[in-house]
């Protein structure tokens, strides 16, 4: 995969998504170490491109560059020129006139990564785009899951809150389904996208049908910044059809477990108690995060070769 | 990444992992012989067998003896096998120092790849393997086990990565084969036997259970003997990590 963009996981093969999850659990071990630190990416230039807002993300990119010893540079949208009114095109240019080995970038316009991708010679990953994608976070939850379980072929999966503005939902949705998931999605109406059917999951209404015998719960955060208003009454009417709880959760098998991408609203999708103690996982997901990007980074960091060089 | 450059090699290049003038052909867990992994630098037809099951116990227990009789302090005796071929040949190193001595030396898994100095030059990134530490290294007399060594640079990555785990009192090396071609100084202490090949030739370790219920069975073999002088481009190809 060297040299290769991750835009999405749509165009992600199965078997390459389980190189990316295998690469990722032998990381794990490094992070148990005294000394998390190898060699590996020594020299080589990770820069991290956020147009939004984001810790997470960007914080968890930034440790896995740096625990495979490479240099990373934030190059985050307030410091930038994009304030001086520079063209996006400009700053990926001038950006790969310093050549970097990897791009990491997020931005609040689906596409972005890919127009970006198209003037880089570097790889460039996809760290959220719009409601579009966001491959490494659906990549962490298939890696939690499937540490979890033993196995992510034949579970059922269900998605729970906005679909339609959902990059995570859409991600994880195409990466499940590749791995042989079932995967069921339920929200309000104006949450779910019409003809979501053709992503080939089950789309319910209710809470309880949804969670009826699920494997894998995950709750979506709702994003009151993303949206105009009108989409749902209100945040309390959510939360009491929407919002799990441990009361609800029964309805699910009794070994399911609890994800979220985070940061969780409490008390609106998750309980506070769902939030801090299992079956939720949230935690994990975050640590299993590092080692994911480490993963992809190890895999993708450097410039494709020319092909005449083997 | 720009559309001139999407002719990337990923379909083009050398299968994932090939560790191709070596070794490490076998996994240690389900024990199949990877053996494609060096099908495209050597010719495998041209196979013989050097070293069988019996010899290669025999030279497993000399080496035991001798680990014996140069370490005073057994208990300090740390084997950190390098994957593949290095782990079922720790494990059956272990069972014969228990014998000779009763001693119970710590065991590890040491995977390697993270520490290498080719990974920029390849197509693409070779697997990880295992690496599992139970123990600290701090102050233990570390054995490395590998089952061929040709250029040392593996070693050399080895005893790196073992510095990010601690201090070690000493470092020493085992190797099953010894196939000359050095690059780096690196001495081994433990031999089980020395194997000049041609460049261009490929020795290989293999460690198969041909039942459950039985012990593996070991062997090395040396592929891609032949008459013909050596062929440059191949000998470049193969020259690498061991």
């Amino acid at each position: 995969m060297i040299g290769q963009d991750l835009l999405g996981i749509e165009h992600l093969e199965r078997d390459q998504i389980e190189l990316i999850l295998e690469t990722a659990e032998h990381m794990q071990e490094i992070g148990t170490r005294d000394v998390k630190k190898v060699p590996t990416l020594r020299g080589r230039m990770v820069v991290n491109l956020f147009f939004e807002p984001s810790t997470r993300t960007q914080t968890s990119f930034e440790i896995a560059g740096k625990r495979l010893a490479a240099d990373v540079v934030n190059f985050s949208v307030s410091s930038s020129s994009l304030s001086k009114r520079e063209s996006l095109l400009d700053t990926a240019k001038t950006l790969d006139a310093m050549d970097p080995d990897v791009v990491i970038v997020r931005h609040k316009v689906a596409g972005v990564p890919q127009r970006i991708a198209d003037v880089l010679d570097a790889p460039v990953i996809n760290a959220g785009d719009g409601a579009h994608e966001h491959p490494t976070q659906a990549l962490l939850d298939m890696l939690t899951v499937f540490q979890e379980k033993g196995r992510i072929e034949g579970l059922t999966v269900a998605i729970i809150g906005d679909i339609a503005h959902s990059r995570v939902a859409r991600s994880n949705i195409y990466g499940f389904t590749k791995l042989g998931a079932e995967v069921r999605v339920a929200g309000p109406p104006t949450m779910l996208p019409p003809h979501i059917e053709d992503l080939g999951v089950k789309a319910y209404s209710s809470l309880r049908e949804v969670l009826d015998g699920v494997d894998v719960v995950m709750a979506l955060r709702i994003q009151n910044e993303r949206m105009g208003g009108g989409i749902f009454p209100s945040v309390r009417e959510y939360s009491s059809t929407f919002g799990l709880d441990r009361a609800k959760l029964r309805f699910a098998r009794p070994d399911a477990i609890v994800m979220h991408p985070g940061p969780v609203n409490r008390g609106v999708e998750l309980s506070h108690d769902l939030a801090d103690h299992r079956p939720s996982v949230i935690l994990d997901q975050v640590r299993n995060g590092v080692a994911l990007r480490m993963a992809l980074l190890y895999l993708i960091a450097g410039r494709a070769f020319p092909q005449n060089q083997e | 990444m720009a559309p001139p450059r999407t002719t990337s090699p990923d379909s083009s290049s050398p299968p994932e992992g090939a560790k191709s003038a070596s070794s490490a052909a076998m996994s240690p867990d389900a024990g199949v012989p990877l053996a494609s992994s060096t099908a495209s630098a050597v010719d495998q037809s041209r196979e013989r067998v050097v070293l069988d099951d019996t010899k290669i116990r025999r030279a497993l227990m000399r080496m035991a003896h001798e680990i014996v009789e140069s370490n005073t302090d057994l208990g300090a005796l740390y084997l950190v096998a390098i994957p593949n071929g290095g782990v079922p040949l720790a494990r059956c190193l272990a069972a014969n120092l228990e014998s000779l001595a009763e001693c119970q030396p710590r065991m590890g898994t040491m995977d390697t790849t993270l520490y290498r100095d080719d990974l920029a030059a390849r197509g693409t990134r070779p697997r990880l393997r295992t690496t599992e530490m139970p123990s600290s290294v701090d102050e233990s007399v570390v054995i490395l086990v590998e089952d061929v060594v040709s250029t040392g640079r593996t070693i050399r990555a080895a005893m790196d990565a073992l510095m990010d785990f601690g201090r070690p009192r000493s470092v020493k090396v085992m190797a099953l084969v010894d196939r000359g071609h050095r690059e780096l100084p690196i001495k081994i202490d433990y031999v089980g036997k020395n194997i000049p090949t041609q460049p261009g030739e490929s020795v290989v370790f293999r460690a198969k259970p041909y039942d459950k219920s039985e012990e593996e069975l070991f062997e090395v073999v040396v592929q891609g003997l032949d008459d013909s002088p050596p062929d440059l481009e191949r000998t470049k190809k193969s020259g690498g990590f061991v």
